[in-house]
């Protein structure tokens, strides 16, 4: 070991001493419930290190002074997808999810990385999604090139293979965008459908990757919202949720874009602040223990994440009208921060079910991470792919013409699935608003029509 | 450290990628579900095969090397944990149910399977096989032959050495024995198969075990019963078995068990109840719903305020899930907590549970009690903080008064977790100085350099308390 790397290993430690929670530390027993729930696990044949029981140890035995830091350390934390399925399964109720991204926190801001990735977690992280303007300028760029032709130029030329097989397979199953005219003009205030009476007032959270890419979700989403009797208020100044931030070791990112979240919702009075991804509903619902070392800030916090709810509770709650859609069979991926942190697992299932002319067909371990995870997906390509062909098996076997998930990065990554096994023709992927949405609709043209 | 020799000899026999010894795994293998125990091992090796490990063992017994079978670290007594250092042998590639003859209602499984996939695996063909601790969804079946393993079906149906019918297993000297087999009855020389049962990995490698199966139950019926005093809970266990009813599973779960689960599994237990009695019968039709009508009746003369018949077999099996629960939940209450198996003959449960409420309150110490009622097997659970070393030493004197008590009352200091680190100074409180030298000869005989699993079972030292009773 050289000494720099000696001194950078000493750091960590007095880091990991200063930061890490002793008694949730101490609070894993060590009983081993968790590892048959963790995907790594399970994908490495039941190596302990890449199990959560494994990476507590590690945390503890670097706070205790006997394990010093090392790569395998770094490389088994940033192996963990971060999904929490070890969560619900602990009987002791450890955090491991906070665990975790205080351990990423502390690793990353004692990397020394090159310029290039300083530059590239700088534009991400900084200027890319915290900022609307940007993401959608970004968008913008991405609609141009699929408008003008570029993209097919460039599939024809295979210059996007350039890329990198994942980069440009998930290239391919991006959706249609919208133009930046359409995104620069969302609304921000809207009644419940034909001027009904309010049940509920909401503020909508929109999201960055929502707002742009899966623009489209989020239309489906107000749609519903204010056809079961919402009025919906879309804060101005509402920001990235930071779940990116929190989970790559850039915590106080995370939490100045907590604060500017907090401050924007809480203006109005409302009922419910209405997530319809999983991913950023579930750090919205951590605030509070994100800012819980912040004065002022941590009651606010409180407060804010009392009325975070998901999409799908919130229609259940209120009630939707009569759905239907022509004969087909429906799946449904959980979204694991959905599932393990949000704790929505029957709101999404009932509603499926309760389409006309769906037959809802349970996926064997729905319950089990995808390999989507944030970026995982792109850094930790290969256990990411794994995970998604020992998906796609079990989703083949539903023989579901439709997989419905309930988070952006799930859904695209279920895309990527149907595209690398060739079943573009007979399976599709979409999200839970989309599909309630055109199910609402489909009735009402089909209702209409059958009125005697 | 092992030397260069011995570490280049293990690669040869497994491949590099066999022998595991960076500083994260060592890290990763030096621990079990005992609290307070680690000690970081030489080396993590994962033979593929008997052969790999004869090898092994070989090259262990010729330098003198410790060597610690482990399975999927669950266990309770420290006995995975490698307290001289040494090998950790893992078995993630001895994973596989070799056969499952339906002719002859056995199993036959190498030491990796994990007990779970093999109680679904015989289901699958209608078959049963019984034990069931409440680590099955992780623990493997060798560490289950290792420590006996017990469960929650124990009462009528045994524990694991109840199952195992023949094994083979590789000696400290590389031979390698086969010992039983498809058999009803044997009586061919000393019974080694049940000698290794429970050895805790201080005797051999076990490699492969034939296992007995049941025809699986037609039927089978949960129910809970809920109690605002301990020892009415206590004198109904004794009164269903003084009835002539043996129950699949008659486990008891006091108040504060009963929170900490809830807590959890969040499935409606009864909170406000001073302790519950979970009950299953398994069996014909008509027998379940007879047996479940008599323990529902027994259960409210013994002062029962509510009794409840799960409506579904879903409803059942969550409640036994939130049972297997309970230690781990325990864990929420505090930073440490440490378990007990101490044993008694049923009829003394309410005794028990009487003698641990006054040794907790005397020794200022908080105890739960849960566990296996119907066959004397109750877990007192201490919460409490490793940090804290006044405590821990009246939560050791606490413990050493339950098992005191335990003998007293004709019973044991372990009914199912083995005696490992934690038991061993107490051992000859059970079998007196005289039966721990007969069980010292036995592990001379098996084990003359004392590779295997050292530390465990036998102490350097006995404690010097007064011996109550033979």
């Amino acid at each position: 070991m050289t000494d720099n790397q000696t001194s950078r290993a000493a750091e960590l430690t007095k880091q990991f001493q200063d930061r890490l929670d002793y008694d949730e530390l101490l609070n894993c027993m060590r009983c081993g419930f968790c590892l048959p729930a963790c995907p790594t696990y399970r994908e490495t044949k039941g190596n302990e290190a890449a199990s959560p029981r494994g990476r507590i140890a590690m945390m503890k035995a670097v706070v205790d002074g006997v394990y010093e830091p090392d790569e395998d350390f770094e490389n088994q934390l940033s192996l963990c997808l971060g999904c929490r399925a070890c969560e619900p399964a602990c009987p002791s109720g450890v955090k491991y999810g906070h665990l975790l991204e205080e351990a990423t926190d502390i690793l990353q801001a004692s990397k020394q990385p090159s310029a290039l990735v300083r530059a590239t977690r700088w534009f991400i992280f900084t200027h890319l999604f915290p900022k609307r303007r940007q993401m959608r300028r970004a968008a913008g760029l991405l609609w141009l090139y699929q408008k003008s032709g570029l993209q097919t130029l460039s599939r024809a030329t295979r210059l996007t293979r350039l890329a990198g097989k994942q980069l440009s397979a998930l290239e391919r199953v991006l959706p249609k965008l919208p133009s930046p005219k359409w995104l620069n003009n969302r609304p921000t205030h809207l009644v419940p459908q034909g001027g009904a009476t309010v049940k509920k007032k909401v503020a909508f959270f929109s999201g960055c990757m929502m707002d742009t890419i899966f623009v489209a979700t989020n239309d489906a989403t107000l749609f519903l919202l204010q056809r079961v009797g919402c009025e919906v208020f879309i804060p101005a100044g509402q920001s990235c949720c930071g779940a990116l931030h929190a989970h790559s070791g850039e915590k106080v990112k995370a939490k100045e874009l907590a604060k500017q979240n907090i401050a924007a919702f809480e203006k109005r009075e409302i009922d419910w602040i209405v997530s319809n991804a999983g991913g950023c509903g579930a750090i919205l619902t951590e605030y509070d223990d994100l800012l819980k070392e912040e004065p002022g800030w941590h009651e606010r916090a409180q407060e804010f994440v009392k009325k975070v709810r998901d999409i799908s509770e919130i229609l259940l709650e209120t009630g939707l009208p009569e759905m239907e859609l022509p004969p087909q069979t429906v799946t449904y991926q959980d979204s694991c921060h959905l599932r393990n942190v949000m704790k929505t697992v029957a709101a999404p299932r009932k509603l499926i079910q309760a389409i006309k002319g769906v037959t809802f067909v349970e996926m064997n371990e729905a319950d089990r991470c995808c390999g989507s995870a944030g970026t995982y997906n792109i850094v930790e390509q290969a256990m990411s792919m794994q995970i998604l062909d020992e998906k796609m098996k079990n989703v083949k076997e539903t023989k579901a013409a439709t997989i419905v998930t309930a988070n952006p990065g799930c859904l695209l990554q279920m895309k990527l699935g149907i595209e690398r096994e060739g079943l573009t023709d007979s399976l599709c992927g979409t999200h839970i608003a989309d599909l309630l949405a055109e199910a609402v609709k489909y009735r009402d043209e089909h209702s209409s029509s059958q009125v005697d | 450290m092992l030397t260069k020799q011995v570490r280049d000899g293990l690669a040869t026999i497994v491949g590099e990628e066999n022998v595991l010894d960076a500083p994260m795994d060592l890290v990763v293998y030096s621990y079990d579900a005992t609290p307070d125990y680690q000690t970081l091992p030489d080396a993590v090796v994962k033979p593929r095969s008997t052969k790999d490990v004869a090898n092994i063992i070989k090259l262990c017994n010729e330098f003198h090397i410790p060597l610690v079978p482990r399975g999927s670290g669950t266990n309770l007594c420290a006995g995975t944990t490698p307290l001289h250092s040494g090998i950790v042998m893992i078995f993630n590639h001895m994973n596989r149910i070799l056969e499952i003859d339906e002719d002859n209602l056995t199993a036959v499984v190498q030491p990796g399977v994990i007990t779970l996939d093999l109680i679904h695996a015989v289901e699958e063909k209608e078959l049963f096989y019984p034990p069931d601790p409440s680590s099955m969804k992780i623990s493997t079946i060798g560490g289950n032959i290792n420590e006996c393993s017990g469960g929650l079906r124990g009462l009528k149906y045994g524990v694991t050495k109840d199952y195992v019918t023949g094994l083979e297993f590789v000696l400290p000297n590389g031979e390698i024995v086969r010992t039983g087999g498809k058999l009803a009855k044997d009586v061919a020389g000393y019974d080694l198969t049940s000698l290794l049962v429970g050895s805790e990995g201080t005797l051999a490698v076990v490699t492969e075990a034939t296992l007995k199966l049941l025809p699986k139950p037609e039927a089978k019926q949960t129910m809970l019963a809920m109690y605002s005093s301990l020892e009415a809970a206590g004198e109904t266990v004794s009164s269903i078995i003084a009835n002539k009813i043996i129950p699949a599973t008659l486990e008891f779960l006091d108040q504060a068990t009963i929170q900490a689960v809830e807590a959890f599994a969040g499935i409606g237990l009864p909170t406000e109840a001073g302790a519950v009695l979970l009950m299953e019968q398994d069996g014909p039709v008509e027998v379940v719903q007879r047996d479940m009508k008599k323990m529902k009746e027994l259960c409210e003369a013994g002062g029962a305020f509510s009794v409840n018949v799960a409506a579904s077999a879903a409803e059942g099996e969550a409640l036994m899930q939130a049972r297997r629960a309970a230690l781990s939940a325990l864990a929420r209450l505090k930073p440490t907590t440490i378990l007990e198996d101490a044993t008694v003959p049923r009829s003394k449960i309410a005794e028990m549970v009487r003698a641990i409420v006054n040794i907790a309150e005397k020794n200022n110490v908080q105890i739960c009690t849960f566990g296996h009622a119907g066959d004397g097997n109750l877990h007192p659970t201490c919460m409490t903080d490793v940090r804290n070393k006044e405590e821990m030493e009246r939560v050791e004197k606490a413990f050493e008064e339950i098992f005191a008590k335990a003998i007293q009352l004709g019973g044991t200091i372990t009914g199912e977790h083995g005696v490992g680190v934690m038991k061993s100074p107490y051992l000859a409180w059970k079998i007196g100085e005289e039966g721990v030298k007969a069980m010292a000869a036995v592990k001379q005989a098996f084990d003359p350099n004392n590779i295997m699993n050292p530390g465990k079972i036998f102490a350097k030292e006995t404690r010097k308390r007064v011996m109550i009773q033979q």
